[in-house]
């Protein structure tokens, strides 16, 4: 069989360098098979996160020769093999060790964002009626599986670090999908404006470019709730109407 | 002894996939503080892997279905031998938690008057599978990590638990340690419910992450409770199967349920030529009846395809065995021949089965809206776990519960797809209030500092051992033994050199040694994780060595037919004063007349 070179991140947030492995390279392999291979027989002690193999699950997010992917479902037959192919963390989270960040915050940050809040049943059984049409958006946006490419590749994360101040596409997709839930009545505007940064977005379609579900991040989901905020916040009928409203 | 971090919680849930979240979500809203551990980070447990979809009396797309067809289906799929009372509750109340997934946001695709959309699956009557598309784990999952968050459960990502701490008869807490930093943490509860999930990892071809090395059975059975039906594992039918690196990928039964069909390499439907006896009143006599059935004629029957799993399974292994096979070693499942009776569809197929399209084309090079698949069984779930009552899900330890697929009795010797998503949202319910309950009526215990010495010694022990063995060849022959020996296929001989073998992977598990240090040590984890896999493997081999006959997904070729002396006992694993692994048969529970008069309406 035919071997490859990848060359691997090793390393915690203090010191850390690249690493040469060589591994035989079989029909079909993935990178992830790589990293395994590696692990098992040449570095038990190499970390990566990994679940389902099979591109469901987001967890085996990396740099594989630059650019942001799942391990699982990149092929070795895609890269150029007559030269090592490198394999590094996540940019945009801090670094705990080897291929692994600490993505915490992103997982505080969704604590912020108001939850589902339907309106009450109104079908004769108790439940709800939605017409499929009327929620495929939804669906596609409900596709995340949360591998948080979107938020490595965003350059307000990576490069300018504002982490306190934008939420990132990850979570746009996120309160997008709560706002064009049919059956859904919170109103998430005024902080998408405010806490959640969208203004941050410059709308470079990054996040868009590296979805591994092919979600249309910025055309159907960030852009739409740009114009919801404008016409919540800068239309001025509507905000006299909403001052009115609340004088009264 | 070193101080280590304590935690302080009235439920400790270990395990956040469906049933931990679900039971988390419910023991938090009954105003109790909640401890949710997870092996990974949350919302990547094994759930988010399910494919086609939940199984819940509905009605929305036949309406001739109710809850008793349900539980008519899963008695006749588990062979008879499941646990009545779960099958029950499972049947009455999984509509509701559905609904109630839906309440909490979950965005099932619809009916065309605006309901929840049901599809066809394997040993269900009529078409009951909620679903959204071929991700529907991910939608539950995600719907009750959202939900959830928002309850006040501290969550523990990246944790594992080594052992469960024990006050007298009771349970009282979890040791274990953070995959960061490597360092023990102990966990007090007054009540603690295991969701640990399955154990395919046991198995070299499986469907299962990384993750399921059977925690859940193995910490049970260690504090002294009981494991039943060990025996039957689901191979579910359809695997990948090549490229080699795929081996194993679930394909969903969704597939079969969308229209289709499995064939030889002679192109020969060879599901036709098999049909159980208790299947056949039920079965289509021909393709154009079957596919009548997929396209919603109520007047027509299912194709064969869309028998129990236990069976596709064996007929497939059949078709290879005798060299029929596909040229890698499966047989084909074939989406794409619809085209022949459908005018768009490739659409269809991409619409409704979009992530098997993707992973097709992106792994395998294939275009199954062009051509057939190959796929051969894979390791896929565990029939068999911990013994809990089926009310309160609670074992016979007081204060430890157990729900989802660690716990057992649902299924029988066999499990219908999509009913494993509906146990661990009914299930999960069920331990999180009675978890609940029990705490409120108990204050918390005396923790054992002796144990955790020797837990935390034992778990360091491979750090000492230094260049000894490589965890990770243990645990590969451990998972060839386990696929070769004690598979799809079993004999008594077999099994027998399998316990050999097993006792040698223990002793080498002895000698595991790991290199680097604690700070997310992957090697680490994978030679502590040998413990529990050994404790289940040993658990399957002598609950299939007792089960002498074949029923459900227990086949032995050395007892081919199903016998009646085990047609109503469970095998029960329980772990003997003297540290031997004990088996023994206990009669089924009897079942209620008018259950009975169910069963019979329905044959």
């Amino acid at each position: 069989m035919p071997t490859a070179t990848f060359r691997i991140w090793r390393g915690d947030a203090k010191s850390g360098a690249f690493e040469d492995y060589s591994t035989e390279v079989s029909q079909g392999m993935v990178v992830l098979d790589a990293v395994h291979d590696i692990q098992a027989k040449q570095a038990n002690d190499l970390a990566c996160r990994w679940n389902c193999k099979a591109g469901k699950c987001g967890s085996c997010s990396a740099e594989v020769n630059g650019m942001p992917k799942l391990m699982c479902m990149s092929r070795l037959n895609d890269l150029p093999l007559d030269k090592p192919v490198t394999i590094e963390p996540i940019k945009a989270f801090p670094l705990l060790k080897d291929l692994i960040t600490d993505v915490s915050w992103n997982f505080e940050v969704k604590k912020k964002i108001k939850k589902f809040k339907p309106r009450p049943p109104d079908a004769a059984d108790g439940t709800w009626r939605m017409a499929q049409e009327d929620i495929d958006r939804v669906q596609e946006f409900r596709k995340c599986i949360e591998c948080f490419l979107c938020q490595d590749v965003c350059h307000v994360l990576r490069d300018h670090r504002k982490h306190d101040e934008f939420i990132g596409p990850r979570f746009l997709i996120y309160v997008a999908a709560l706002e064009m839930h049919p059956l859904d009545t919170e109103d998430r505007l005024e902080e998408l404006r405010k806490a959640h940064g969208i203004g941050y977005c410059n709308i470079t379609k990054c996040c868009t470019k590296v979805c591994p579900e092919n979600i249309q991040i910025t055309d159907n989901g960030i852009i739409p709730l740009k114009e919801r905020v404008v016409d919540d916040h800068y239309d001025p009928l509507g905000w006299i109407w909403k001052k009115l409203k609340k004088n009264r | 002894m070193p101080d280590y971090q304590t935690f302080q919680h009235d439920v400790l849930v270990i395990g956040a996939g469906g049933a931990g979240l679900r039971a988390a979500i419910e023991a938090s809203a009954a105003g109790v503080s909640v401890g949710l551990v997870c092996k990974s980070l949350l919302g990547k447990a094994h759930t988010v892997m399910a494919e086609g979809g939940i199984a819940a009396a509905l009605g929305n797309v036949d309406d001739r279905d109710n809850w008793k067809v349900h539980f008519a289906d899963t008695m006749r799929g588990g062979q008879y031998v499941n646990q009545w009372r779960m099958a029950e509750l499972h049947a009455k109340e999984a509509p509701d938690r559905v609904r109630e997934l839906e309440a909490w946001g979950a965005v099932f695709d619809r009916t065309k008057d605006g309901r929840i959309l049901q599809r066809n699956f394997g040993g269900h009557r009529y078409p009951r599978l909620a679903h959204v598309g071929d991700r529907t784990g991910l939608e539950m999952i995600r719907t009750l990590q959202d939900h959830g968050i928002h309850q006040g459960i501290e969550v523990y990502m990246e944790h594992t638990v080594l052992a469960l701490l024990k006050e007298g008869e009771r349970v009282i807490g979890a040791f274990g340690y953070e995959r960061e930093r490597g360092r023990f943490k102990i966990f007090r509860a007054k009540a603690i419910v295991l969701a640990t999930g399955g154990l395919g990892r046991a198995y070299k071809i499986t469907s299962n992450s990384w993750e399921s090395t059977g925690d859940g059975l193995s910490l049970a059975y260690e504090a002294g409770a009981e494991l039943i039906d060990m025996e039957f594992v689901q191979f579910h039918p359809t695997g990948m199967i090549w490229p080699p690196s795929v081996m194993g990928i679930l394909v969903t039964e969704g597939v079969r349920g969308e229209g289709g069909i499995l064939t030889n390499k002679d192109g020969r439907r060879f599901m036709f030529e098999q049909i159980p006896e208790n299947y056949r009143t039920q079965t289509a006599d021909n393709p154009e009846e079957g596919w009548r059935y997929c396209q919603g004629d109520k007047d027509a029957r299912r194709p064969p395809e869309l028998l129990t799993r236990d069976h596709v399974a064996r007929c497939i292994v059949r078709e290879i065995k005798e060299g029929r096979g596909s040229p890698h070693g499966g047989v084909y499942l074939d989406i794409a021949w619809i085209k022949e009776k459908m005018p768009n569809a490739a659409e269809h197929i991409k619409r409704k089965l979009p992530s098997m399209y993707h992973q097709f084309k992106q792994l395998a090079d294939i275009d199954i809206t062009e051509q057939p698949m190959e796929v051969g069984p894979t390791t896929h779930y565990a029939m068999g776990g911990i013994h809990v009552d089926a009310d309160t899900q609670m074992s016979r330890i007081p204060g430890l519960f157990a729900a989802g697929e660690c716990a057992a009795g649902i299924n029988g010797a066999n499990r219908l797809g999509g009913n494993s998503l509906s146990d661990i949202v009914v299930f999960g319910k069920r331990a999180g209030e009675f978890a609940a309950k029990f705490a409120k009526e108990n204050s918390l215990g005396q923790i054992d500092n002796g144990k955790i010495d020797l837990v935390a010694r034992e778990a360091v022990a491979p750090f000492e051992n230094g260049a000894g063995e490589n965890p990770y060849s243990i645990q590969r022959d451990l998972q060839e033994t386990m696929q070769d020996l004690v598979g799809i296929v079993r004999n008594e001989s077999e099994m027998r050199t399998a316990l050999e073998k097993l006792k040698i992977f223990s002793e080498r598990a002895n000698r595991a040694g790991v290199v680097g240090h604690r700070e997310f040590n992957p090697g680490w984890h994978t030679a502590l994780d040998l413990k529990t896999l050994l404790t289940v493997s040993e658990a399957i081999t002598r609950a299939a060595l007792e089960r002498k006959e074949s029923r459900g997904a227990q086949f032995r070729e050395d007892c081919p037919e199903k016998d009646d002396r085990f047609a109503k006992v469970n095998t029960m694993i329980s772990k003997a004063a003297d540290g031997s692994m004990q088996v023994r048969l206990d009669p089924l529970p009897e079942m209620p007349d008018d259950l009975k008069q169910v069963i019979e309406e329905m044959k």
